[in-house]
């Protein structure tokens, strides 16, 4: 039986994040966000879950719906929302966006804008602390449009060859855009992808984040123990469009309907009821939650926008090559 | 100063385990690498001294070993990634592009990637259209990488040292026809043990004309200026050594003192370096110029197969030849 002082700060997580990309869609009709916005809402507790299951020194990338992964890793909202709006206080100093949210402290190591481009190197970082003798596990996350691209399967394939110390999670929510995965995958479970690399395979629902915490944790001791890459599907879905220009006419308000009752931050809040935690005190909770959000727009609002010469140390280390 | 008569090949190998033995975050990684010796003999003799844990052999996965490096530079390591030649960086363009020159600007500064592409760049000899490719012109746009073209076995051990060194990812353009070259290799190298990137070099001097030259084709530069030099024109040879950083400065004094320019390179006109080149001399040193600026390079068409062909394709010293009466014919005198 869970505990209720170890699911509170997963439904902390879970409530932060959702109520910052509330904000973040707001802000986003009010021109305050400009480019791509990919939202994480409904898949929360599949980030939160699996982070759950790292340690401090793991390291975690994924791609560009990217918000839900860097708070569970632990950017601050403040750096986050003003990352979204483009200011030098963001954690890439706004030269990112909502795409590319880097944090080293916390071994972010993005979010990455090309579909599979980054999973090659997730296997790189888990190359190097292999090659190191570290004992730090990557974590990996990729859409289910990803499993059709080279990267993916380059990346498996080397991982399973050097038995890189490294968990591949497929996110899988249905749809890549707007292509059903029927029309995208000729198998309807990525995880059927790892005999063929001969690594370990996982597939299962993410709606309970502490379930969805105790199943990646076994891939993360395998990785970590035995330096063996686990690939792995979580079920999730995406309660908003693709991004925010997409209206989702590829799906019917009544599939939507019936995701939206199996809402994960709900069910994780119901749950915490059920293990004894008060009604008040989880009322107080969001209070709180509420005031952070609160304040970490009002700090990005208030953020300077970076300089123009910000543009050449970033884009070499010494002088600018001309 | 003492020096050694070596190969240009035997210069990159130096370059490489001198570093390795310095520095254990450095590795390399490519097809062939290791136990075959590589490809082109590069790497001979390296996973003997290093072992398979530094020198790793990758299956044919260029996008995914480049991949790797990247994630590896990112997090402390420094990769030399080698490609068996730069036609197969094609497959892993996404990641130099999207991945290694994105990833300091787009982190904000948070991270660095310190790795070092390399292998056999152009022409070789009649391999045809796909592994012809002169591909430097692709990345040697791409603000965020650093590119190098040594001609001599010299440049070639300095230029990779400071690749290895610097924190940015370099791209070493070699060449296959370069290989077997020998030239002197100082013990110590001019200002310490490595050639800075950026840094072009006036390997002839010369009073008419500049001809400025990369890789194989500073050999060709060479090569019509000795043949000029009999018909009383004086050509100075300007070899870049770097793409990018370009050393603006030496060519445009270069110009300055001798008012007519030729830019020698393999890969097609259209763009390329040589445009870029000819921007850069009519902008700074337009009053100087006594001549259009003239261009010989690969002609433009995939490259054929047969050997007569091909080698009319190629920039050859007739052709420089060529170019420099052209420019010259508007000697005022
Ligand atoms: C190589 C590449 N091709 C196309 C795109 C455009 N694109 C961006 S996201 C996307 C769909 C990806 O879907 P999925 O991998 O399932 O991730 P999700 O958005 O569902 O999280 C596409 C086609 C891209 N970014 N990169
Ligand atoms: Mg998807």
């Amino acid at each position: 039986m869970p505990t209720a002082s170890e699911l509170k700060p997963l439904y902390r997580q879970m409530q932060l994040i959702r109520r910052l990309e509330e904000e973040a869609a707001r802000a986003y009709a009010q021109g305050k966000i400009g480019g791509f916005l990919h939202l994480y809402i409904g898949q929360e507790a599949a980030g939160v879950g699996a982070l759950a299951a790292l340690e401090k020194n793991d390291y975690v990338i994924t791609t560009y719906r990217d918000h839900g992964i860097a708070i569970a890793k632990g950017m601050s909202p403040r750096s986050l929302m003003a990352e979204l709006w483009g200011k030098d206080t963001g954690c890439s100093r706004g030269l990112g966006g909502s795409m590319h949210l880097f944090d080293s402290k916390n071994r972010m190591l993005g979010g990455y804008g090309i579909v599979g481009g980054h999973i090659p190197l997730a296997a790189g970082v888990a190359f190097a602390s292999k090659y190191r003798d570290l004992k730090e596990v990557t974590l990996c996350f990729f859409g289910d449009g990803a499993v059709s691209i080279a990267g993916f399967h380059e990346a498996l394939s080397l991982a399973a060859l050097w038995k890189l110390p490294i968990v591949f999670i497929c996110e899988n929510n249905e749809y890549s855009m707007g292509t059903p995965l029927s029309r995208t995958m000729s198998v309807d479970d990525a995880s059927k992808k790892a005999p063929g690399y001969g690594i370990p395979g996982d597939q299962f629902r993410a709606d309970d984040v502490l379930d969805v915490r105790d199943r990646i944790r076994i891939a993360v001791d395998r990785a970590r123990n035995e330096s063996m890459p686990t690939l792995v599907e979580l079920r999730t879905y995406r309660f908003r469009g693709h991004s925010m220009s997409d209206p989702g006419k590829y799906r019917t308000p009544e599939e939507l309907e019936e995701r939206k009752q199996k809402d994960p931050v709900h069910r994780a809040r119901e749950l915490l009821l059920k293990l004894g935690e008060k009604e008040e005190s989880i009322k107080a909770l969001e209070a709180e939650i509420e005031a952070e959000v609160e304040d970490a727009i009002k700090f990005a609002d208030e953020s300077p926008e970076p300089k123009m010469d910000l543009l050449e140390p970033t884009t070499y280390d010494g002088p600018f090559a001309a | 100063m003492a020096t050694r008569n070596i190969r240009y090949r035997e210069a990159l190998r130096e370059a490489m385990m001198e570093e390795m033995e310095k520095d254990s975050t450095i590795f390399l990684m490519g097809e062939e690498v290791g136990y075959y010796q590589g490809a082109y003999k590069v790497s001979e003799g390296m996973i003997e001294k290093f072992g398979p844990k530094r020198v790793i052999d990758a299956p044919i996965v260029e996008g995914g070993f480049a991949g790797i490096g990247v994630g590896a530079a990112m997090t402390g390591l420094r990769p030399i990634i080698e490609f068996m030649t730069w036609n197969f960086s094609a497959v892993a363009f996404d990641q130099i592009l999207n991945n290694a020159a994105k990833v300091r600007q787009m982190s904000g500064g948070q991270f660095k990637c310190p790795i070092v592409f390399r292998g056999p760049n152009a022409s070789a000899r009649q391999v045809g259209s796909q592994h012809s490719h002169a591909m430097e012109h692709f990345y040697a746009t791409v603000p965020g990488l650093k590119v190098v073209a040594p001609a001599f076995p010299a440049d070639a051990k300095g230029l990779m040292k400071a690749a290895i060194r610097d924190d940015n990812p370099v791209l070493v353009m070699e060449s296959e026809t370069l290989y077997s070259v020998k030239g002197d290799v100082p013990d110590e190298l001019e200002g310490g043990e490595i050639v800075p990137l950026g840094k072009a070099k006036v390997v002839q001097e010369g009073t008419d004309v500049t001809i400025v030259a990369y890789s194989r084709m500073t050999h060709v530069a060479l090569e019509a200026a000795a043949a000029l030099a009999k018909e009383n024109i004086s050509a100075e040879v300007v070899d870049l050594r770097s793409l990018r950083p370009l050393d603006e400065g030496t060519i445009v004094a270069s110009v300055r003192k001798t008012h007519r320019c030729v830019i020698v390179h393999e890969g097609w006109p259209y763009g390329g370096v040589g445009a870029e080149i000819t921007d850069r001399v009519q902008r700074l040193a337009f009053d100087s110029l006594d001549a259009p600026i003239l261009r010989v390079t690969t002609l433009d068409v995939p490259m054929p197969y047969n050997a007569k062909l091909e080698q009319l394709c190629i920039p050859q010293t007739p052709r420089v030849i060529a170019a420099v009466k052209r420019v010259m014919a508007r000697r005022s005198n």
